[in-house]
C-alpha cells in the first residue's frame, strides 16, 4: 500500500485548489471543496491507497471547518477529528477534554497535550510537535520540541548524567551536542 | 455482512478485492397504517471501534422514498450521489410525473447487482421505502443484489435480532404510535446485543392520510438523533455468584 498522504496535499493544494480553482474562481476555495477533492482521490483509489486524512481549513462562507475522511473515503464534517497510529489512545482523552466553543489558545494547548499524550504510548509517535492554526487572520505555524512537552506516567525529568545526580570530584558534565 | 473479502490480486489498479472500513449497522423498516417508518443508529464502526457516532444513515430519496443504509459509509455516500443524479434527471424531464420508491428500488437492484457482476460492489444493505399515490413499499437490496419487499425488513444484525420480533407482532394497522414503540422495542434489542450498534439513532417517517382512495396529506419527517433508556439491574448481574457458594 502506498503511504500517499503528502503526495496527495501536495497535488490537491498546488494544483487543484491554487492552479485550477482560485484561477478559475478568482478567489481560494472553500473548505468544502478541498475536503471534497480529496475525498474523490481516497474513494476512487481505495485499493491502491492506505491514508487517512483530515482536511481543516477557514473560509470567509463558513468559517472554520473540519471534514474527516478515513480509509475507505467516507467524508465526514466534525467539530474535532483524530487519526494516524496514536491516536487510539486518544478517543477517551478527547471524549473528556473537548468542549464546544474553545478559545485558540485552550484548542491549541489541548491538541499539543494530546500529541504529547500519544507520544508518550505510541512507539511509532515521537520527536517534536508541529502545529497550524488557521483561521480569518490566515495561517499560524508553531514548534514544540519533544523535550518542552509535558511528562507523564512513569516519564522522568531529563538530566545530562548520572554524575549530575550523583555527583563527582571533578564537577558537572558538558552540556549535550548542539546540531 | 458475514463475507470476508477475496483477495484475488491486492494493491493493483483493478478493483477485484474490497474490504469495508467504516460501517454502519442495522436498519429497520415497517409498514404502518399510514405509511412507512424506518429507524438506524447514527455509529460509524472502524473495526470494532465505534469511532464516528453522528453519522446519519437514513436519508429521503426525492419527493417519495426513503434510504436508509448499512456497510461502508463511502459507498453509502456514493450511492446518495447515484440517486441525486437519478432524481435531477427526473426533475428536468418536468413531465409532473416522479420517480416512486418501487422505481428507485428497482434502479439500485441494478447498480448493486451489475457492480457485483464486475467484482466492485457497492459494500452495503439498503432498506428502501416510501409511498406513492397512496400505495406504500418497502424493499430491501444488499451488496450482492439480493432484493425482496415485504412489510418489514432489516439489514445486518437485524435481520437476525429484528426480523423475529416484527413477525410475531407486526400488524397491517399499526397506528403510528405502535409502530415507533415496535421499531424501539427493536432497536433497543440490538443496543443491548449488537457490539457495533451505538444508542443514537433516528426514525423517518413517511405517511399519507387518505380517505376514499384520495390523499388529502403526504409528508416526510426527519426525528432528532434520540438515546432509548437501557435497563441493566437485573438480579443475576448485581449479584452473579448468588448461586455459587464460595465463588467471587
Amino acid at each position: 500500500m502506498v503511504y500517499i498522504t503528502a503526495i496527495l496535499a501536495n497535488w490537491i493544494f498546488g494544483y487543484k485548489i491554487f492552479t485550477q480553482g482560485l484561477i478559475q474562481l478568482g478567489q481560494p476555495a472553500t473548505v468544502k471543496v478541498a475536503a471534497n477533492l480529496v475525498r474523490l482521490l481516497a474513494y476512487n483509489n481505495k485499493n491502491m491507497l492506505q491514508t487517512g486524512l483530515i482536511v481543516g481549513g477557514w473560509d470567509k462562507y463558513e468559517g472554520g471547518k473540519i471534514y474527516g475522511i478515513p480509509l475507505g473515503g467516507t467524508i465526514i464534517e466534525q467539530p474535532f477529528a483524530i487519526g494516524g497510529s496514536g491516536s487510539s489512545y486518544l478517543y477517551g482523552f478527547f471524549d473528556q477534554a473537548w468542549r464546544e466553543g474553545m478559545t485558540k489558545e485552550e484548542a491549541e494547548q489541548l491538541v499539543v497535550k494530546a500529541v504529547s499524550l500519544a507520544i508518550a504510548r505510541d512507539g511509532a509517535s515521537g520527536g517534536v510537535v508541529r502545529t497550524v492554526i488557521i483561521n480569518s487572520e490566515g495561517v499560524t505555524r508553531n514548534f514544540y520540541p519533544g523535550d518542552k512537552l509535558p511528562l507523564w506516567h512513569e516519564e522522568l525529568e531529563p538530566q545530562n548524567s548520572l554524575l549530575d545526580i550523583w555527583g563527582s570530584a571533578s564537577g558537572s558534565s558538558p552540556e549535550p551536542m548542539r546540531e | 455482512m458475514g463475507y470476508k473479502f477475496v483477495i484475488l490480486r491486492p494493491y493493483c489498479a483493478s478493483p477485484l478485492t474490497m474490504v469495508p472500513y467504516v460501517t454502519g449497522t442495522s436498519v429497520i423498516g415497517i409498514k404502518y397504517k399510514d405509511g412507512i417508518l424506518i429507524a438506524a443508529d447514527m455509529g460509524g464502526s472502524y473495526g470494532s471501534t465505534l469511532r464516528y457516532k453522528s453519522i446519519e444513515r437514513l436519508k429521503a430519496i426525492g419527493k417519495h422514498s426513503l434510504l436508509g443504509a448499512s456497510g461502508e459509509i463511502s459507498d453509502f455516500q456514493e450511492l446518495l450521489r447515484y440517486l441525486d443524479e437519478l432524481i435531477l434527471y427526473d426533475n428536468m424531464w418536468d413531465d409532473g410525473n416522479s420517480l416512486g420508491p418501487k422505481e428507485v428500488h428497482s434502479y439500485l437492484t441494478r447498480v448493486m447487482y451489475n457492480r457485483r457482476n464486475k467484482f466492485n460492489p457497492l459494500w452495503n444493505s439498503v432498506v428502501l421505502g416510501g409511498v406513492k399515490n397512496g400505495q406504500k413499499y418497502l424493499g430491501m437490496v444488499n451488496m450482492i443484489g439480493v432484493h425482496y419487499q415485504d412489510n418489514h425488513v432489516a439489514t445486518g444484525f437485524g435481520n437476525h435480532l429484528a426480523v423475529p420480533i416484527l413477525r410475531d407482532e407486526w400488524r397491517e394497522d399499526l397506528s403510528f404510535e405502535e409502530g415507533i414503540k415496535l421499531l424501539e422495542k427493536c432497536m433497543r434489542v440490538l443496543i443491548y446485543r449488537d457490539r457495533s450498534a451505538v444508542n443514537k439513532l433516528q426514525v423517518v417517517e413517511e405517511w399519507v392520510v387518505q380517505s376514499i382512495a384520495k390523499i388529502t396529506e403526504e409528508g416526510v419527517s426527519i426525528s432528532p438523533p434520540y438515546s432509548l433508556k437501557t435497563f441493566w439491574e437485573f438480579s443475576a448481574f448485581k449479584n452473579p455468584t448468588a448461586g455459587a457458594a464460595g465463588s467471587w
